[in-house]
C-alpha cells in the first residue's frame, strides 16, 4: 500500500512537473499579452515532431538542444505574423485565431508526419529502472523532472536579475507605463511570446521521450495548464509552479483509491478554490478580473 | 427617418422567415438537403444562445458546447429511459443544461475577461469527462445510441417527424421561432438593456447600482437554457447524443458561428452557422484535410473580417 502510494505520488509530482512547464509558457504569454494561446499544445507537438525528425542526425541530446529553440523561432513567426494584429482588439479574436491555430498545426503534424503514434527513442542510461525495489523511477522520469527544474530556476533568475524579465514583469503589472517609459513593447511582447513557446517545445520533446508522439496530443495536454494556472492564480507564475504541482499530486493520489476520476479531481480542485478563494491561490486581486 | 428604418427591419425580418418557412422547399434545387437545413437552425439556434452572452452581455463564454451536450444527453437519457415523449425530452435537455449552467454559473460570474474564459472552458471540460467516463450510462466514446425521436400526440392526431424529415424541419423550425421570440423579448426587455449598458461600460453600470454579477449570472442561466434546448434537438436530429459534442472545440464552433455571422446582431449568429455547416459539409467531403481549411477560416476571419458578415454588409448600406 505505501508502496503504491509512494509510486502514485511521484508520479503525480513528475507528471505535475510536466504541467508546471507547459502552464509557465502559457502564463507567461497570458499575463503580459492577455492572449489564451489555444495553439500552445500545437506547439507543444511541433517540438516533439521536430525532435523526432532529427534524432536520428544528432541524437537525443542534439534534439533536446537544438528542437525547442526551433518552435521558438516557430512561435516568434507566427506572433509576428498572425498575433500581433490583434493586441488592440478584444481577446476574443486572439483567443479564436490561436483556436484556428490549433487546428491547423494538428492536421498539419498529422499531414506531415502521419497518424499513427511515433516513438521517440531515449538514450539507455536514462531508460533503465534506478533500483529494484523503485522499479517506477527510471531514470528518464529523473531527468525530466531535473530539466524542469533547471528551466523554471533558468526562468525565475532571468525573471527577476535581467532586464528583459525585469521590464516583463513591469509589463504584466502595466505594460502602459512600461511603454511611456520607452521600452519597446512590441519587442518585449514578442521575445516574451518566444519564450513562452521555447518552454512549450522542451515541453514537447520530454514528452515526446515518456509518452511517445501523436498529432492529437497537445489537446489533451492543454486543459491540465489551463488548471494549473486557474488554480495557482492567473498573474503569478509562482501560483502556476504550485498549481501545476499540486493538480499533478492530486490526481497521482486519486488514480490510488479511484483511478476512474483521477481526471476529475482536477476540477474538483479548481471548483473548490474558485468558490473559497475566486483569484486563485497566490492571485493578487484586482489583476486580470 | 425612424419610420423608414422601422419599414426596413420589417421587411428584413420577413424575407428571413419567408426564407426559412421556404427552406425545405428552395434547398433541394440548389443541392442542399433538408436536414442539413435543420442542422443549421439548430446549430443557428446554439450560436444566438452562445451570442446572448457575447455579444449583448460582452462576456466570453468558451465553454457552451457543455450545456449543448448535456441538452443533448438530457433529451436522449429522458426518451430512453423515462418516457418516449419528444416535448418532455426536450423539457428535460433544457433542464439538465440550464441547470448545470446555473449551478457553475455562480462560481463562473466572479471572474471577468480572459479569467472567464479559461474558468468557462475549464468547467465546461468537466461535462466531457463524465460523459467520456461514464459509459454505463452514456455509452461512453461511443455516444448514447438506442433512442429516437417519437412522433408528436396531439390529441386528436399525430404528426411522423421521425421518418418525414419536411415534418422534423418545420417543427424544428417552430421550436426555433418560440426560443427566438423569447430571446428577442428579454433583449428588448429592461433586462436586456441593462446587459446591453454592462456590455458597453461595466464599471458605470455598476455605478449606477446595477447589480453586475447578479445580472451575468442570470444572462449566463437563459443562454445555458436556450443552450440545452438546442442540444436537445441536435439529439433528436441525430438519435443520438455523442460527447464530442461536450468538448471545447464544439464551444469554438460556436462562437465562431457567432463572430463570422456578426456578434452585434440578432441574427448574425444564424447567418455565420449556415456558412459555418455548409462549409464544413463541402470540406469534410471533398477533402480530409478539412481541419486544415476551416482552422484557415477562423484565421482569416479574425484577421479580416472581425465584424463578421453582417457588419461588413452593414458598413457598406451606411457608407
Amino acid at each position: 500500500m505505501f508502496q503504491l502510494l509512494l509510486f502514485n505520488v511521484t508520479n503525480g509530482l513528475i507528471i505535475g512537473a510536466f504541467y508546471v512547464l507547459m502552464a509557465l509558457g502559457l502564463s507567461l504569454i497570458l499575463n503580459l499579452s492577455n492572449v489564451i494561446n489555444f495553439a500552445h499544445g500545437g506547439f507543444l507537438v511541433v517540438g516533439g515532431y521536430i525532435a523526432y525528425t532529427i534524432t536520428p542526425y544528432v541524437g537525443f541530446w542534439g534534439a533536446l538542444l537544438i528542437a525547442p529553440p526551433l518552435t521558438a523561432a516557430i512561435g516568434l513567426a507566427t506572433e509576428r505574423v498572425l498575433i500581433r494584429p490583434l493586441y488592440g482588439r478584444d481577446p476574443l479574436y486572439s483567443l479564436l485565431l490561436t483556436f484556428g491555430l490549433a487546428f491547423i498545426f494538428e492536421d498539419g503534424t498529422r499531414f506531415i508526419w502521419g497518424a499513427q503514434g511515433k516513438p521517440v527513442t531515449v538514450p539507455a542510461i536514462l531508460a533503465q529502472p534506478l533500483s529494484n525495489e523503485f522499479f517506477f523511477i527510471t531514470g528518464y522520469r529523473l531527468f525530466m523532472v531535473l530539466v524542469v527544474i533547471i528551466a523554471v530556476s533558468v526562468l525565475f533568475v532571468l525573471l527577476r536579475f535581467t532586464r528583459l524579465g525585469i521590464r516583463i514583469r513591469a509589463g504584466t503589472l502595466d505594460l502602459e507605463t512600461v511603454s511611456a517609459l520607452g521600452v519597446n513593447v512590441r519587442m518585449l511582447r514578442s521575445l516574451n511570446f518566444a519564450v513562452g513557446i521555447f518552454l512549450a517545445g522542451l515541453s514537447g520533446v520530454l514528452a515526446a521521450g515518456q509518452l511517445g508522439l501523436e498529432p492529437t496530443m497537445g489537446a489533451g495536454l492543454l486543459m491540465p495548464s489551463f488548471i494549473a494556472i486557474i488554480v495557482g492564480g492567473v498573474g503569478s507564475l509562482t501560483g502556476t509552479l504550485l498549481g501545476g504541482l499540486l493538480i499533478g499530486v492530486a490526481s497521482g493520489v486519486t488514480a490510488v483509491f479511484l483511478p476512474a476520476a483521477s481526471e476529475a479531481i482536477m476540477y474538483v480542485l479548481m471548483a473548490v478554490v474558485l468558490l473559497i478563494r475566486p483569484r486563485g491561490l497566490l492571485g493578487e486581486e484586482g489583476m486580470m478580473t | 427617418m425612424i419610420e423608414n428604418d422601422y419599414a426596413r427591419k420589417l421587411t428584413v425580418l420577413v424575407c428571413i422567415w419567408a426564407a426559412l418557412v421556404l427552406a425545405p422547399y428552395w434547398m433541394p434545387p440548389l443541392g442542399g438537403y433538408t436536414a442539413l437545413g435543420t442542422r443549421v437552425l439548430i446549430l443557428g439556434l446554439a450560436a444566438m444562445s452562445v451570442n446572448f452572452l457575447l455579444g449583448f452581455t460582452g462576456v466570453l463564454s468558451f465553454g457552451h458546447a457543455a450545456y449543448f451536450g448535456l441538452g443533448a444527453y438530457g433529451a436522449g437519457l429522458s426518451l430512453k429511459y423515462l418516457a418516449p415523449s419528444t416535448p418532455l425530452s426536450l423539457v428535460m435537455g433544457m433542464l439538465l443544461g440550464g441547470l448545470a449552467g446555473a449551478i457553475l454559473g455562480t462560481l463562473i460570474v466572479r471572474r471577468r475577461g480572459v479569467y472567464f474564459a479559461m474558468v468557462t472552458i475549464a468547467f465546461g471540460q468537466v461535462f466531457y469527462y463524465i460523459a467520456f467516463q461514464w459509459s454505463s450510462l452514456t455509452g461512453g466514446d461511443d455516444g448514447l445510441r438506442g433512442f429516437s425521436r417519437q412522433p408528436l400526440d396531439l390529441g386528436l392526431f399525430k404528426i411522423d417527424i421521425l421518418s418525414n424529415a419536411d415534418n422534423f424541419y418545420f417543427f424544428v423550425l417552430f421550436c426555433f421561432a418560440i426560443i427566438a421570440a423569447v430571446m428577442g423579448f428579454i433583449l428588448k426587455s429592461p433586462f436586456g438593456r441593462t446587459m446591453l449598458a454592462i456590455r458597453e461600460n461595466e464599471r458605470r453600470a455598476r455605478f449606477l447600482g446595477i447589480p453586475v454579477e447578479r445580472h451575468i449570472w442570470i444572462a449566463f442561466t437563459l443562454s445555458c437554457f436556450f443552450m440545452g434546448f438546442a442540444g436537445a434537438l441536435y439529439a433528436l436530429l441525430n438519435n443520438f447524443a455523442d460527447p464530442k459534442g461536450l468538448h471545447f472545440s464544439q464551444s469554438g464552433d460556436f462562437v465562431m458561428m457567432a463572430v463570422m455571422g456578426g456578434m452585434r446582431s440578432f441574427w448574425g449568429p444564424l447567418l455565420g452557422a449556415a456558412v459555418f455547416v455548409v462549409l464544413q459539409d463541402y470540406l469534410s467531403s471533398v477533402t480530409v484535410n478539412w481541419m486544415s481549411f476551416v482552422g484557415l477560416l477562423f484565421v482569416l476571419v479574425v484577421l479580416f473580417f472581425p465584424r463578421g458578415l453582417l457588419g461588413v454588409i452593414r458598413r457598406k448600406l451606411v457608407s
